[in-house]
């Protein structure tokens, strides 16, 4: 197995007295698709926000190819991002430019190349995800799905290292996701990168995965590869990948006895 | 010992705002050095907070100087003294009116749109997304909304003055029989480039920095929600306009003693 590109250790973080990781580890290898999931709120998107350096927990460390995000300072944070892509769970594109300029932002602000090697190299990852045609819309002219599309094309306009995907199944009608799970793949296995997917979609994830991490009370509760996660006999495993609504996570809020509170309760 | 945790609460609130607040202004004014190297993008929001506020100051700043003119005369006319219309509509318009009624307007048109616009592409994760593709959005998106916003207001301020004297001779000579000599001869005798015109411009300055600063911060630090974006907008025109009648006070007693 080759060198881990991305290595989490021994992560704590709260929210205010809201505990959201305690011991978090794990480990991401280059050129593998790694799923991230995990109910909605047990903390996945703000492990990508640890790994982008816009949180920093509260202990622990997040090496990102050799480099300690959590010690850099402002101006290397930001130099760091450049072998980042990121993918926004609402897309995130810039509303004011066309889909062209959305892809070339990153481009045309990071580098000095010229506008006619910007066209040629945008117009690559446009064609990468099917929307060459599209180049002179607007966000607000596209559909969920085709603005997804828009988002993973600028996620990799700078070929980064490692492109993180929040959330990029949720809101998409079956199609639009069928064509985002093939593009996660394709992307990653063509242009050699390395991708994170945090997700709850466990079928959309088992599809594209190489490798799973379940987080739940705080940390890594299940691992493996898809096959193994599906088979596993851990109760908080099989809950959450067979989506059964009771389990060691209740189905009912934490309350009084329900006997008391019905007739015990003020009148 | 509610109320006193209530009050500890807001203080400790506040406290924290105003650090935000100034790391804020800190980072922005640090930025400024970037934008002078992208012309064209302080170029866009020139236009987009000067130019397209332009019609409102202008319309405001005729009416203004007419209304100025109609009292000026009924008052001066009283005492014979109709003579000096012309120096009492320059002398309100350059010193008071023409910096304070502009920032006042400035920031209901131009501050609330900069918060307005802010806020949402932090409540749509533009801000985030610009992040995480190394693009800071202090540099690319603050700053030059707030430089643009120093430079338009002095600009908005002296055409403000201008078209509301041209509003007072409209009324006072045009209407009232004010001899249009004596209006401009006045205003020349009365009005002086330092004490007056100058520290007008001081004025305009320092409320259109002040005004821009907490447009573009309430922007940045607001709640990334539709509700939080509103509350940031409300924010921005009622702090504006509080800060700039103080600041107002302030800056004449130093001024004018």
């Amino acid at each position: 197995m080759s060198k881990p590109l991305l290595e989490i250790n021994d992560v704590h973080f709260s929210f205010g007295a809201n505990e959201v990781y305690r011991a978090l580890n794990l480990r991401v290898h280059k050129g593998q698709v790694a799923a991230i999931i995990g109910p909605s709120g047990c903390g996945k998107s703000t492990l990508l926000n640890f790994i982008g350096g816009r949180l920093y927990p509260n202990s622990g460390s997040v090496i990102c190819d050799g480099i300690d995000v959590t010690s850099l300072r402002r101006n290397a944070l930001f130099e760091f991002r450049k072998r980042l892509g990121m993918m926004f769970q609402a897309s995130a594109l810039l509303t004011d430019f066309s889909v062209f300029d959305n892809v070339a932002f990153p481009v045309r602000q990071n580098t000095n190349l010229s506008e006619t090697l910007i066209r040629h190299l945008v117009l690559m990852k446009l064609e990468m995800v099917g929307l060459r045609g599209a180049r002179d819309l607007m966000p607000a002219e596209l559909s969920g799905g085709m603005a997804r599309r828009v988002a993973l094309a600028r996620a990799i306009a700078m070929d980064p290292l490692l492109v993180m995907y929040d959330e990029p199944f949720t809101g998409l009608d079956p199609i639009s996701m069928g064509v985002i799970v093939k593009l996660i793949r394709e992307v990653n296995d063509t242009l050699g990168m390395t991708s994170l997917v945090v997700t709850h979609d466990v079928r959309e994830a088992c599809t594209i995965a190489d490798y799973m991490y379940l987080l739940g009370d705080g940390k890594v509760i299940g691992e493996g590869n898809p096959d193994r996660m599906r088979e596993s006999n851990v109760p908080d495993v099989r809950q959450f990948m067979n989506g059964l609504p009771d389990g060691p996570v209740r189905y009912h809020y934490p309350a009084p006895d329900y006997a008391d509170d019905i007739i015990g309760g003020p009148v | 010992m509610n109320a006193i945790q209530q009050l500890g609460a807001w203080t400790l609130g506040s406290v924290a705002r105003w650090g935000r607040a100034a790391i804020f202004l800190f980072q922005t004014l640090a930025s400024c050095a970037w934008v002078v190297r992208r012309i064209d993008l302080l170029m866009q929001q020139i236009f987009s907070v000067g130019v397209l506020t332009l019609l409102i100051i202008l319309v405001s700043g005729l009416f203004v100087g007419m209304v100025l003119g109609l009292q000026g005369y009924n008052t001066l006319v009283d005492f014979g003294a109709e003579t000096s219309l012309g120096m009492v509509v320059a002398l309100t318009l350059t010193r008071e009116l023409g910096p304070v009624l502009t920032a006042l307007l400035f920031a209901g048109r131009a501050g609330s749109a900069l918060t307005a616009e802010i806020g949402l592409m932090k409540a749509t994760e533009q801000l985030a997304a610009m992040e995480m593709m190394a693009v800071d959005p202090i540099n690319r998106v603050v700053a030059p909304r707030f430089l643009a916003g120093v430079i338009a207001m002095p600009l908005l301020a002296a055409m403000f003055a201008g078209v509301g004297v041209f509003g007072g001779y409209l009324v006072g000579v045009s209407l009232l029989g004010v001899d249009a000599g004596v209006y401009w001869s006045g205003m020349q005798e009365g009005v002086d480039l330092y004490a007056d015109i100058l520290n007008g411009v001081i004025k305009s300055v320092v409320f259109g920095f002040v005004v821009a600063w907490i447009a573009v911060f309430e922007g940045y630090d607001a709640t990334p929600t539709s509700e939080g974006v509103s509350r940031a907008t409300t924010r921005t025109v009622v702090n504006a306009s509080l800060s700039i009648l103080a600041l107002d006070f302030i800056l004449t007693s130093l001024m004018f003693k």
